[in-house]
């Protein structure tokens, strides 16, 4: 049974990333032990909220060298949801003050804006995730399905290669990026149904 | 396009699932637990479980339940009844909610509504409103689930909780909750109009139309139902299909 390590670090909703990829037939790991890294298929990074609590408990746990390390150097599939897509980024602006994150995606987060009157901020529901380039993350998933979000910022890279697919709000925002075997998506596999799990269990067999 | 949420709300007390008039006279309704796993084979948008009495009891959330229950649902969860601090907000998360919602506490303790905010992000904090229509027409927010109302005039409570760092609020009025003779349009207008974030129409859904109303009329980016799903052959599902057929973005 393949071991995925879940990073616990002390914010968001792990138990159902964990109890997601145990229906889909992997073992999870909910750790903060880099020991557990090294034995485990593949890395999610899940999250919610504050950029600046996340990747302050990030260092304070000591996480960022043995993550950099698997995700980076070693190259093992690499999962960041929600805040875990945003701290893949070089820096964020949160309540006017800048941030650093991790930097392994090059691009910044920055706050939703409404184009429209009808458009509220949080982003809270289920919405669109058009495919821009194809990737075998999408297998058996069509453009245009319905995933679910809840969050007020988004991910803007650098290189627009790293950009998968895209969500009409707040004019377009990415929805699910990629840089070799890192993938972050903004909205909740594991809170989305069917085509969430049919999303997850695409990444579990990336490799 | 986002899409417009369709939302059955559970309450309950201890693990029974219950359904009042007016915030009065709770009936029992069944399992919660039977609830669930229903509304998780039917691939509901989104589900709200509220503790009716734990303010009251002068305790907490009851995390081993709120886990036992989030192990039952893949979908987006919401959480409220009891929280008093922080902590609550944090261990609520870790068991599975995506969103927590505070009601009495944003009247009590404003702050905390930003220190989770701060901690959490404003994604996953609803402030919940309970609100009255007052013998002179006025309108006055209850806490307490419904039992003690406050001088405090619920739009001006709602631009308050963005203020203080809410992400949405769910508004209910406790005149019409159970009657589902239709949400009150009047309010629910005000307090969309008031606040940037989205609001949830709750309280009084008796039909589909209803629903229509409170998203067109007054702009609510979901709607909340509870007796209609439990004591009518209405479902989720078929209110979408409506909404849909009105042209309203829905998820079928």
């Amino acid at each position: 049974m393949k071991k995925i390590a879940i990073i616990d670090y002390g914010i968001g909703n792990l138990d159902s990333v964990a109890r997601a990829v145990s229906e889909l037939g992997c073992n999870p790991l909910v750790t903060r032990r880099a020991a557990d890294f090294d034995i485990a298929h593949a890395i999610i990074l899940p999250g919610v909220g504050a950029f600046s609590t996340g990747i302050k408990h990030l260092i304070d746990y000591g996480l960022v060298d043995s993550l950099h390390r698997q995700a980076c150097v070693i190259g093992i599939p690499f999962l960041g949801i929600c805040l875990g897509m945003q701290l893949l980024a070089s820096s964020s602006v949160e309540g006017g003050k800048p941030f650093e994150g991790l930097g392994w995606i090059p691009g910044r987060v920055e706050l939703l804006k409404p184009a429209t009157s009808h458009e509220r901020v949080p982003h809270m529901g289920w919405n669109e995730v058009h495919i821009r380039n194809s990737h075998s993350i999408f297998n058996g998933i069509e453009s245009g399905k319905d995933f679910y979000f809840v969050h007020s910022y988004h991910f803007v890279p650098e290189r627009k290669s790293a950009i998968l697919a895209e969500t009409p709000y707040c004019g377009s925002f990415v929805s699910v990026l990629c840089q070799e075997n890192i993938i972050g998506v903004q909205f909740h596999p594991e809170k989305s149904q069917k085509i969430g799990f049919n999303f997850l269990s695409n990444f579990l067999n990336l490799y | 396009m986002l899409k417009i949420r369709v939302m059955p709300t559970l309450l309950y007390r201890n693990y029974g699932l219950v359904k009042g008039v007016g915030f009065n006279s709770w009936r029992h309704v069944g399992s919660l637990m039977q609830s669930i796993k229903v509304y998780n084979l039917r691939e509901v948008d989104e589900l709200v479980f509220l503790d009716i009495t734990a303010t009251d009891e002068n305790r907490g959330p009851d995390f081993e339940l709120v886990d036992d229950f989030a192990d039952e649902c893949f979908m987006p969860l919401t959480v409220g009844g009891g929280i008093r601090c922080a902590n609550d907000v944090k261990r609520l998360l870790e068991v599975g909610a995506d969103k927590i919602s505070i009601n009495t506490r944003m009247v009590e303790d404003p702050d905390l509504i930003t220190e989770v905010a701060k901690r959490f992000g404003s994604q996953c904090v609803v402030v919940s409103i309970d609100y009255k229509r007052m013998p002179d027409n006025t309108y006055r927010v209850c806490t307490h689930s419904g039992k003690k109302i406050e001088n405090i005039d619920p739009v001006e409570l709602a631009i308050y909780a963005e203020r203080c760092g809410a992400g949405e609020i769910l508004l209910t009025s406790t005149d019409r909750d159970g009657t589902m003779s239709g949400y009150d349009f009047f309010i629910t207008r005000m307090v969309c109009q008031a606040v940037s974030i989205p609001v949830i129409a709750s309280g009084g859904a008796g039909n589909y139309p209803h629903m229509v109303d409170a998203i067109v009329q007054c702009g609510a980016a979901a709607v909340s139902a509870a007796s209609i799903f439990h004591f009518t052959q209405q479902t989720p599902l078929e209110a979408k299909r409506y909404l849909k057929q009105e042209g309203l973005p829905a998820r079928i």
